[in-house]
């Protein structure tokens, strides 16, 4: 049986009176590509931001890699450090380079010495195929470059999972391919992953398992192929056909 | 003719009241970045108490003359205290806490210009709360603060002349002296107003250079 690196057990959270998860539970197998679609404001995001403590769950539990991150003393920037997170609007640090953008986490947290943070730094943005960009800073790179950046900085940290939060919604459609090519080519070397995305060519080719959320709450999950072939809801069915329309019309404008 | 001889005389004597003029502005600027930084810190990061409190000292000293201010530091604080402070001093400290309520201000501002993503992506690689403030954070609020910072600091500097009322011989005391045994009041406050000038200039446009040097690099043209 393969490991759970991610459980997440009736997760509720609220925001004022905004209930915006509703009992929520998953898990996330190690190696796994899970995406997670759904109309906005149903708590995706909300719902990632818990899975690394961003947002603190009103109720509810989540195991990260075995540990309970809700448990009352977790030490929060440990569990954090464990758990790769890319934002839609990539969030890199404006005054450093993407090189630095990589390596402060990892003299700052986890006490790397500067020259073995270069090292690594070096590798991630090789991973990401920007190497050449390392000395730029973040108003020098494109969206889609900033977006690469991001995942290195989060892959430096060595995660045991990567949450992505739409990091394809913020960018211009001709830089959406090459972030996916980055995020496919992670799926590949065996990255467990966590996608909120609306990106379903990705879905399709990558994910092993779809969660549509739809008003807080999982409406409906199971293996990508059983999702698109043969959803089981009604508003599964409409949401997909509604999103699949839309990307027919963006590859043909 | 012997009098302006005399006014030409006194430059050194000027001179040096400038240096008094700079060095009592310098040490309340640091005064006042010392006292403003920290507070600007708790007006956006702190409890509700302690930023409600930040907030209602940067408003009193706000509504206070920096005359009212360095009276009650030099002529009421110490006597309560069975202590007598020396006039540098008390000028410093007063114009430097005058300053504090000012530069919080402007700190708070560059603070809240950095978006709200930084500090998430910081947290989010696993940095503390103060990991993220003093290497995400402040780096980018600082550079944001030098402009307005430099507005401040022209202030502080050309209000230090106010220091002259407890016996401090600075550039506007020394003037009076000068234009007193001379009669040359208008050249000698001229000369005087001169040299608050050049300094003022001086200090923005160094400042404006400081900007320039750690402004970070814009967008280039091509990607």
């Amino acid at each position: 049986m393969s490991k759970h690196i991610v459980t997440v057990e009736d997760l509720h959270k609220t925001y004022g009176t905004n209930q915006v998860l509703k009992g929520v539970s998953l898990t996330v197998d190690e190696r796994e590509v899970l995406v997670i679609i759904g109309p906005s404001g149903t708590g995706k995001s909300t719902l990632l931001r818990c899975i690394n403590l961003l947002s603190r769950p009103d109720k509810g539990h989540i195991w990260v890699d075995g540990e309970e991150i809700t448990a009352p003393h977790a030490n929060v920037n440990h569990i954090r450090a464990r758990v790769g997170m890319v934002f839609q609007d990539f969030n890199l640090f404006s005054h450093l380079t993407a090189l630095q953008n990589v390596t402060i986490a990892l003299t700052k947290v986890k006490k790397m010495s500067k020259p073995q943070a270069h090292e690594l730094g070096m590798f991630e943005l090789e991973r990401v195929g920007l190497v050449e960009k390392a000395d730029h800073y973040p108003a020098q790179l494109s969206g889609g470059q900033k977006q690469r950046v991001a995942i290195a900085r989060a892959l430096g940290m060595e995660p045991r999972v990567m949450l992505f939060d739409e990091p394809t919604s913020a960018l211009d459609p001709e830089l959406i391919g090459e972030v996916l090519e980055v995020m496919k080519k992670l799926a590949r070397e065996g990255m467990t992953m966590l996608v909120v995305t609306h990106e379903m060519g990705f879905a399709r080719e990558v994910s092993t398992r779809m969660i549509f959320m739809e008003g807080g709450v999982i409406a409906e999950q199971g293996p990508t192929k059983q999702l698109f072939s043969n959803p089981q809801q009604q508003r599964t069915r409409e949401f997909l056909g509604k999103i699949t329309e839309l990307h027919a019309e963006h590859a043909g404008e | 003719m012997e009098k302006l001889q005399d006014i030409l005389n006194s430059i050194p004597y000027f001179v040096q009241g400038a240096a008094l003029t700079l060095f009592v502005a310098f040490v309340a600027l640091l005064v006042g970045l010392l006292i403003g930084l920290p507070l600007a810190l708790l007006r956006v990061y702190g409890s509700k108490l302690l930023a409600r409190a930040a907030t209602w000292y940067s408003v009193v000293l706000r509504g206070l003359p920096s005359l009212v201010v360095l009276f009650i530091i030099f002529y009421g604080i110490p006597p309560l205290l069975g202590i007598t402070l020396p006039a540098l001093l008390a000028g410093c400290i007063a114009l430097g806490v005058c300053s504090s309520a000012y530069q919080m201000e402007l700190l708070r501002g560059a603070i809240l210009s950095v978006g709200p993503g930084q500090m998430m992506a910081a947290r989010a690689m696993g940095m503390s709360h103060a990991q993220a403030v003093i290497h995400i954070i402040l780096p980018q609020a600082l550079r944001a603060v030098i402009p307005s910072w430099s507005n401040e600091a022209a202030v502080v500097l050309k209000d230090s002349s106010l220091v002259y009322v407890v016996g401090l011989a600075e550039l506007l005391r020394r003037s009076q002296q000068v234009a007193a045994r001379t009669h040359q009041f208008f050249i000698v406050y001229l000369i005087c107003g001169v040299m608050y000038f050049v300094m003022t200039f001086s200090v923005n446009r160094g400042l404006d250079r400081l900007e320039t040097v750690l402004r970070l690099p814009t967008p280039l043209e091509e990607h």
